[in-house]
């Protein structure tokens, strides 16, 4: 695969060490190229990128609030539209601003059709806040809002299942990622660019600061997360719905849980639970 | 000339129609939804060369005329009430981002309890967000206030979006004839918009960043200084507009105020019924006058004091409630005047009827004080 040696996102901004989101982003704008107008819902992302009055951007890149990230790039693609601009129309929000308080702008500017490619960054929580549970933080993880304690296992109910609430809008693209599988993901992003109409993506990315493990580990923790089935990589290209990649042999999922703190106070029977989950959603996409 | 029998809200269509703009965002909500009615008719019939996005919300009608706007174009929008009310968060983004979007709300109660009839309430709860206000008292005045709301907005001297305030159902649904200027002469007063600061791959800039107390302070300063600069571009646009269309527009209008002991002082189409009430009056001798605020936001200071310096008593109308207070619009002229000797009054909350006899009640009290802040019009057996 051939990657572009420029840089979109400048080095040298404010992301703790191993952030998965930037790396995410990097990725995707080397495949968009400079022809590309982003779009951030507030965030990790956004504050740390663009410090007034600095910004790693060299694209043009618009924040406007924290749940309108679809509809404030709905506007900008409307723009581009009547100047007769081609230019690609990306955005980045996390997972809290996409699957919880964005949901609704998301679904409008996705049945409206929008040449739009919407990325999902998804740490499983809120991370700029601190670490609170969102509808994407997965069964099981201690967060500050879903903390493990004496009566409780952390979070109690499973990941909201958002790609395929996208899926079912119709839409043209829909596809699941990993910043761990670059080559995967930025094929996603290609084909998501080539595509007329609205793209989804959803890029599960580790978070060291959330997650709790070494700023090292961040591909090593995506990694995890897709060769033990806890994260499945496939796409649905105009309905057609493909797994893009497949671990030989699954790990089991606790060499996944036990390397993260969120995770370390689960005990034996609620990782054999978490196991028969991923077993399940597994079993349903025939991983 | 071409005088059409429209209502207020067919005549805002015309405006938005003859100001070409790029993208309409729009969601419809009572009495406001004739408006995006039109517009859907205008770009379905090719009379209307735009995008108009059929948002899921009032919050992302903003949010997509934001985005619009900032990619470098023309924006229209337009709600009411708890269409206004969702928007709130994103109206002071818009302002802040400095986009001259026009907005027109068509104005209405806000729930609880759930009411679809007029009052002020709505726009009136927004006049913080740092966008230019203006409240019309006709469907001529409506449309020629888009006209300039684009006008004012998008000079580089203000760069704040406008609100344009049409009373709900007594403009939005009544017909009146205006005058429907000509595409040319339009053109010659509202030329294509020029951005000046916008998402361009060509050049790229972040618009919408992160702020730390170093900076925040100053871009506030700067919407400060552009509100108070907005004077006299709407001062000069005014005066354009009238050698253009004929049609002279002012902060506020003064009728028959200059010998007038008492003066009424209230904004929208409640001036018309005034205006009846204070020729009757001026039949049976009594020195009667009406300023009439048209636009609220910049705050015409100089313009309301000059009008009401003569008078021995003012009576301000608010159809608004600042719970606590009164009235906005007679707190604004009480804290900026405290030598005008005016008394506030609150009336046709949620649509009830005003009369001339309601007028002459006010006119009554304003003569006669008894407290500073009275509410007209109550009915004492549903207290």
């Amino acid at each position: 695969m051939e990657i572009n040696e420029k840089e979109f996102l400048a080095p040298g901004h404010r992301a703790c060490a191993g952030c998965g989101a930037t790396i995410g982003v990097r990725l995707a704008l080397k495949v968009l190229g400079e022809n590309t107008v982003a779009v951030s819902a507030t965030g990790c992302l956004e504050v740390v990128t663009t410090p007034y009055p600095e910004t790693a951007w060299r694209i043009p890149w618009l924040h406007v609030a924290f749940e309108n990230a679809a509809a404030a790039a709905s506007g900008v693609e409307a723009a581009f539209k009547t100047l007769g601009k081609d230019a690609n129309v990306v955005v980045f929000g996390g997972d809290g601003g996409t699957v919880d308080i964005g949901l609704q702008a998301l679904s409008g500017a996705m049945e409206r059709g929008h040449n739009i490619i919407y990325i999902c960054y998804d740490n499983e929580a809120y991370m700029n806040t601190g670490i609170q549970r969102s509808g994407a933080t997965p069964y099981g993880a201690s967060t500050t809002t879903s903390p493990a304690g004496k009566q409780s296992f952390g979070e109690n109910k499973p990941k909201k299942n958002m790609p395929m609430i996208m899926a079912a809008h119709g839409i043209p693209y829909v596809a699941t990622a990993s910043i761990a599988y670059p080559e995967d993901f930025m094929k996603k992003v290609k084909k998501a660019s080539e595509i007329d109409g609205p793209a989804y993506i959803h890029l599960h990315q580790p978070c060291t600061t959330g997650w709790g493990y070494k700023p090292s580990k961040t591909i090593e923790m995506g990694r995890l997360a897709v060769e033990t089935g806890s994260w499945i990589l496939y796409e649905i290209e105009n309905g057609e719905f493909r797994v893009t990649y497949r671990p030989i042999q699954r790990k089991p999922v606790k060499v996944y849980l036990e390397a993260q703190k969120r995770f370390r106070h689960l005990k034996d029977e609620e990782k054999e639970r978490i196991q028969s989950i991923v077993d399940s959603n597994c079993a349903e996409l025939k991983v | 000339m071409v005088l059409k029998v429209i209502s207020a809200n067919e005549a805002v269509a015309e405006a938005v129609k003859l100001a070409k703009p790029n993208v309409i965002p729009v969601y419809p909500i009572t009495p406001q939804t004739t408006i995006s009615e039109h517009l859907a008719k205008f770009v379905a019939d090719g009379d209307i060369d735009a995008e108009y996005i059929k948002v899921e919300s009032e919050h992302s009608a903003i949010s997509a005329s934001v985005g619009a706007s900032s990619a470098g174009v023309r924006v229209f929008t337009a709600t009411s009430s708890q269409g206004l009310a969702l928007m709130h968060e994103i109206l002071f983004v818009a302002a802040g981002l400095r986009t001259p979007i026009v907005l027109a709300d068509a104005n209405r109660a806000l729930s609880a309890p759930l009411s679809i009839w007029n009052d002020q309430q709505d726009s009136i709860a927004q006049r913080d967000a740092g966008w230019l206000q203006v409240y019309v008292e006709n469907g001529q005045e409506a449309l020629d206030s888009i006209l300039l709301g684009y006008k004012v907005s998008e000079n580089s001297d203000v760069l704040l979006p406008s609100m344009v305030c049409l009373d709900g159902f007594i403009l939005t649904h009544t017909v009146d004839p205006v005058d429907v200027p000509s595409q040319g002469d339009v053109d010659k007063f509202l030329p294509p918009y020029k951005p000046v600061n916008f998402l361009d791959p060509e050049n790229p800039a972040s618009i919408g960043s992160f702020t730390d107390p170093e900076y925040y302070m100053e871009a506030r300063y700067a919407m400060q200084e552009a509100m108070e600069k907005s004077k006299k571009v709407i001062a000069e646009a005014n005066k354009e507009f009238a050698e253009l269309f004929g049609r002279e527009y002012g902060f506020v209008e003064k009728y028959k105020c200059e010998d007038a002991d008492t003066i009424l002082v209230a904004m929208g189409s409640i001036c018309s019924t005034i205006k009846e009430v204070v020729d009757d009056l001026r039949e049976t001798g009594e020195k009667v006058g009406l300023l009439r605020v048209r636009v609220f936001r910049p705050f015409p200071e100089e313009e309301i004091y000059d009008a009401l310096k003569g008078a021995s008593k003012v009576g301000v109308i608010d159809k608004n409630i600042s719970f606590g207070v009164g009235g906005v619009l007679y707190n604004n002229i009480k804290a900026k005047m405290c030598d005008i000797d005016s008394y506030g009054f609150i009336l046709g909350l949620g649509g009830r009827d005003i009369t001339p006899s309601t007028i002459k009640e006010v006119v009554e009290k304003t003569k006669n004080p008894t407290k500073d802040v009275q509410w007209i019009g109550l009915k004492e057996e549903e207290l």
